[in-house]
Order: C-alpha cells, then structure tokens, then sequence
C-alpha cells in the first residue's frame, strides 16, 4: 500500500509557516542592504551599529538585571510552595494549588491591568521594582510546576530514611532534597528566565519612565527605529532564547534517563 | 528487670480510625522478633512508633530501660529497613551507605574502612560505585540493610522489605537476612503479613488484628496452640466447627457436643466453662483417616464419615469427608496404595479420629474476623501448605 504524502506535506507546510518570518528576520540581520528587498552582501553592520546604541544598552541591561533577580526570587518561592504542595495534604493545599496554577491560565493582559492597577492603589512608584514584582507573580507559578512535577517522581520516604539515619532537617535539606530537587530547580530556572527575559505585555503595563525593558524597547523601535537593527537585536534574542529552551529540555530529560 | 524493648499500652488513632490499640509487647536482646497480620491491622504504624515518625496517642516505648516515647528519629538507636528501600538516587551505593556516619562527621580513613565492611557483608563490592538505579532489586535491599546496620543501631526494623522481590528472590534473601541476623546479633523487629516469611524467620511472633495483638509466641506455640479463632485461621489451614462446651473430664479435658458428632472430648487450656458456645478448631493434618474403625481409647475422638473428594497432591492426599453438615479437610502423608489396602475412594464409608490434644476450643469469633477468614487465602498471606 502507498502511504499518503499529506501529512508530510502539510507538516513540510506548517513548519514553513511558522519558521519561515523567522528565517527572512535572521538572514535580513546579516544583509548589508538597508531595506530587506534584496540581498546586498554578507555584512556584520547591524551588529556593530547595535553596539553603538546607548539606549539599546540600558535595556539589555535593565532585562539582564531583571531576569536574574526575578529568576532567582522565583526559584525560592515556587521550591518551597511546590514542596509545600507535594508534602501536606489537606484543603487548604488544594486552595494553594489553584492559586499558583491561575497565573498559567490567566490572560497575560490581566495580569498586567491588574497588577498596574495594584501597584497604583499601593502607591508604588512604576519602575525596574515594579517589574520585577510583575515577573516574579507569574515565573513562581512555572517553576512551582516544575519542581511539583519532579517531587512527584520521587519516594518521600528517602527524606524519612535520612532522618532515621540520623539527619535533622537542617541537613536532609541540603545533603539530600537539595541535590534530588535541583535538575528540577535548575530547568525551572531555565524557563523562569526566558519567559522573564520574553515578556513584552505585562512589563509594558508596569514599566516607568527609565525603566525600558528589552521587548519593549524592540516594540518602540518598530515604529522609530531602523528594522536592519532590530533584525540584528531580534536574532541575538532568538538565539539566547533557543539556548536557554535547549538547556532546560536537556536537564528535563537527562533526569528522566537516570531514575 | 524491663525488658530490652518494651512497648507498653501503646496505642494511635488517625481520625476515628483506631489504628494501633493498646499494645504492650517485649522484645528480648538479640531476638528476631515478627509482627504478623493481615493488611492494615496497624503493622506499620506500631513499627513507625518504634522508628519515631508516628508519636503514639498514648503509651510508652522503652529501650535498653531508657524512655525514647518522644525521641525523634534521629536521636534514636534504631534504623529501620524502608519497604521501597528509600535509597538516595544521587547517590552512589558507598555513598548511600556512608550517609549516616558523615552525618555524625566520623573522620574519613574510619567511614571508609566501616563501608568497604559492610559492602563485604552484603557482598556489594563490585557495586559500590553504581547508582542505586543501576542495581537489581535484591542488590538495593541488601544496600538498605548495610545502610542501616553501619549505624550499629540496638534494634533493626524492616517493614515488608521482601514483599517488592519476586518469589525466588525473596527465598534467597530471606536465607541472607536470616544469616546477617545471626551474624551481627541486633534485635530485628520484622514486619509482615507473610506467615511464610515469619514462621521460618523469627523467634517470637505477634499476630496482630484490628490495632489488637492477638497471640504472642513461638512460631510453633502459634501453629500448634492458637489461642484465639484467628489465629487459628490466619496461621495456616485449619477445620472449624461449631459446638458448646460441657462438663470437665479430667481437669484439663472437657466434653463438647457438636451437632450431628457424638459426644467428643478436647484439650481445654483456656478453662472455658460449661455451657459456653465455642470453635473447635483442628488442622487438617491433625485427623487420622481409614475404612476400620480403629481401636484407640482414652482420649481419642472417633467418628464416622463419608468421603466427597480425594485430591492426591504427591507429597501428601487431600481428603474431603463429610460428617453431618461438616465438609472436612484431611491431609494425609500418603494414600496407602503401595501399603497394604486399597486406596480410599470417592463415597467411601469411613472413620476419622484424632487426639483430644489437636483439637482447640476456641472463643467465637466475631463477624468482621469472619469475613476476613472468608477471602482466599492469597488475600491475607501465602497458605500454610507445603
Ligand atoms: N497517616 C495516616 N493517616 C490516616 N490513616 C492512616 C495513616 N497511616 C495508616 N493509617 C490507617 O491505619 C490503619 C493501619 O495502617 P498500617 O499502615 O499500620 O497497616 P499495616 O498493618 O501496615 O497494613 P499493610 O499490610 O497493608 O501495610 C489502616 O487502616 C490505615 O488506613
Ligand atoms: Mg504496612
């Protein structure tokens, strides 16, 4: 029997599709030409003249420094809230549950309105904390998913069996939950740190003056900038995006392969 | 003088549910001492207790004459053997097993000599360096045991550590335990619902129902002299029938009537007085079983009955009689057909008899033990036959 091309060719078809913007803003950012039409040469121009742009800078900056610190308040929180989760079992659990899993579900633009809104009845002043607040709402939320799902995997009995081995909870924390919890921790992070380092719609609601966010600086230059450098800005972004992604699906399996 | 671990009135409830009521047991120095019982009598919330992550309702828990109660885990001298094994998966098999000591921060040279001891008394040399992922699961129960023993605790807990093995494995291993018990000399308390496992293994058996501990004995004093119906039918395969107690025969022997028998006379340990409903309980080997009424006297029942169903088993005949409304098991080591007679058959007049000493009156009991003695045997534990 003959097998069917469809499915290969609309599999070919859905991939070009998605791939293939991706593809023109990757190859345009290494074009000389300044209009995208035609190809005028290899050139690394865009890159440079990116180097040069002092605000493009300071968002990179702002990002970076976001990122890290919303990551990392983000590893703390959602660790202790999916173990937690994981280890006491009543209703109020349950509540806790529902409430860390909303902020995957919600609407990014409400989170946004409302956490604007939020922050202007508390009266904090918009800026690099206010985003950091913001990131840290919804990145809790995915690396609490993450480490849930890999306490799942393992016997709580081995935190048990520490104890009786003479542990207190001091060192059956790091010498044996520590180490079992941190390929989970670790692509959690992963994942915090690329939805922190993505996020446009929810830092533009909470963003002040001086406070420009990498995507949001991309955004405004759509409109002002030159879009040879936003091409270059855009692949340097996909890249370390695709890194990122790379490494956390790494540290997911390579765990699966072991137990 | 107490003895070496003594639990005493212990008891626990989850909830409503009662879960161990009221224990009091002691452990002798050395001893491989079982708990024994059908699925959630409360085995291993009495071996948390002992372990320290249950802290019992109410009741004390002594050991070596210390009150240890309200000790937590880690400051006890007792390490228990986890059912799933509870290995650390980051770790090595040397790692695992020199967990305990780096807690207690030995210096190195000491922890390494220890170790490399215990992986030649578990024979795991060739493992040490392997993740406990990598290793069958004899090995893993096995690092379990030296994991705990290098801790040298005063009395080892196991909770089913066979019950995850296969049957063959579970054989060897029970041989090795058997061996390392003898060995290293630590009390073992076991727990299991394998009565298999616990006559060939222990010393003393606790046979545990509902919280309750309902016969403390050697395994031979348990098979041989049950002290309560459940027992009776939880330890092996056994024939109940129902009658009423009379009058005393020679101090410790009293008449029983059971319908449709003549009158029978039995063993009356428990001193149950006239009038009293009982069980008489009687193992199917118990039973002798022939066409000519034999000529036994004294303290012999004899009584005539009908054969239903010979089931021939090599090792030994299963006969099926039927006195009255009775169906009764009978195990004998062979049919006599290389003997002298015929073989029994189907629809057989026959006699059947035993001593008044197999027989044991028992207390009724209640219904909720009647309908665990109903399930298969496979339910509660392995049977009792060979
Ligand atoms: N943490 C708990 N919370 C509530 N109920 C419990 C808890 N632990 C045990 N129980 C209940 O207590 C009873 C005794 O449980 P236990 O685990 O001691 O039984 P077990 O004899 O070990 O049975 P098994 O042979 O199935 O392991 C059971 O009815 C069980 O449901
Ligand atoms: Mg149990």
């Amino acid at each position: 029997m003959k097998r069917s091309r469809l499915p290969f060719v609309v599999t070919i078809g859905v991939l070009i599709f998605f791939y293939l913007p991706i593809m023109v803003l990757v190859v345009n950012s290494f074009n000389a030409s300044t209009y995208g039409g035609h190809w005028g040469g290899f050139s690394l121009r865009w890159y440079l003249k990116l180097m040069g742009q002092r605000d493009i800078l300071l968002a990179l900056e702002n990002t970076i420094i976001i990122a890290i610190s919303a990551t990392l308040a983000s590893c703390i929180l959602g660790t202790t809230a999916a173990f937690a989760l994981h280890y006491y079992k009543s209703a109020l659990q349950r509540c806790h549950f529902i409430l860390i899993y909303t902020p995957l579900v919600v609407p990014e633009i409400l989170m946004g309105m409302s956490l604007l809104l939020a922050f202007v009845a508390v009266g904090v002043r918009l800026g690099l904390f206010t985003i950091f607040l913001a990131h840290v709402t919804f990145c809790v939320s995915y690396v609490a998913m993450v480490v849930l799902a890999r306490l799942q995997d393992f016997d709580m009995a081995v935190i048990e069996a520490a104890q009786d081995l003479g542990a207190n909870w001091w060192v059956t924390t790091w010498r044996v939950l520590a180490p079992m919890l941190a390929p989970g921790i670790a692509s959690g992070a992963l994942l915090a740190l690329t939805l922190s380092v993505d996020d446009f719609v929810i830092s533009f609601f909470v963003a002040g003056p001086g406070s420009t966010t990498l995507p949001i600086r991309i955004y405004s230059m759509i409109k002002f900038g030159s879009p040879a450098v936003l091409n270059a800005l855009s692949t340097i972004l996909l890249a370390v995006t695709f890194i990122l992604v790379w490494a956390s699906q790494r540290l997911t399996t390579n765990k699966e392969k072991a137990t | 003088m107490a003895e070496f671990l003594e639990i005493e009135n212990v008891s626990k409830s989850f909830g409503s549910l009662c879960a161990v009521d009221k224990i009091s047991l002691s452990i002798h120095r050395g001893e491989f001492f079982s708990l024994l019982g059908p699925s959630g009598c409360g085995k291993t919330t009495l071996l948390r207790m002992l372990a320290g992550f249950e802290r019992p309702d109410s009741g004390r828990i002594l050991l070596a004459g210390q009150d240890i109660t309200s000790h937590p885990p880690n400051k006890r001298k007792v390490n228990t053997i986890f059912q799933s094994y509870a290995l650390f998966p980051h770790l090595t098999v040397r790692q695992n097993i020199a967990f305990g000591l780096q807690v207690q921060k030995l210096p190195k040279a000491e922890i390494d000599a220890q170790v490399d001891k215990m992986l030649a008394l578990v024979q795991l040399e060739a493992e040490a360096d392997k993740k406990p992922a990598l290793i069958s699961g004899g090995q893993k129960q096995r690092v379990a045991v030296a994991r705990a023993l290098i801790m040298k605790p005063q009395v080892l807990l196991l909770d089913e550590p066979l019950a995850a093995l296969d049957l063959k494995l579970r054989q060897k291993m029970l041989l090795e335990l058997d061996i390392i018990h003898d060995e290293v000399g630590i009390t073992f308390v076991y727990v299991t619902h394998d009565q298999g496992e616990a006559m060939s293994l222990s010393d003393r058996i606790a046979v545990m129902n509902r919280g309750k501990t309902e016969q403390v004995g050697t395994p031979t004093e348990i098979y041989e002299a049950p002290r309560s119906s459940f027992v009776a039918a939880f330890i092996g395969d056994t024939n109940f029938f129902e009658g009423e107690a009379r009058e005393l025969v020679d101090k410790e022997y009293s008449r029983l009537k059971i319908e449709g028998f003549p009158d029978l006379v039995c063993f009356n340990d428990k001193n149950i007085s006239a009038g009293n409903p009982v069980y008489l309980s009687i193992r199917p080997e118990k039973f002798g079983i022939g066409r000519a009424k034999p000529s036994l006297g004294g303290k012999h029942n004899i009584v005539p009955g009908r054969v239903e169903d010979v089931i021939y088993l090599g090792g030994m005949t299963k006969y099926w009689v039927r006195v009255d409304e009775y169906k009764i098991a009978i195990n004998q080591q062979h049919n006599r057909f290389y003997l002298d007679e015929e073989p029994i058959r189907w629809n057989d007049d026959v006699w059947i008899w035993w001593h008044a000493d197999d027989g044991f009156m028992l207390e009724r009991y209640s219904e909720a033990d009647e309908n665990l003695m109903s399930l298969p045997p496979e339910s509660l534990g392995e049977g009792a036959e060979p």
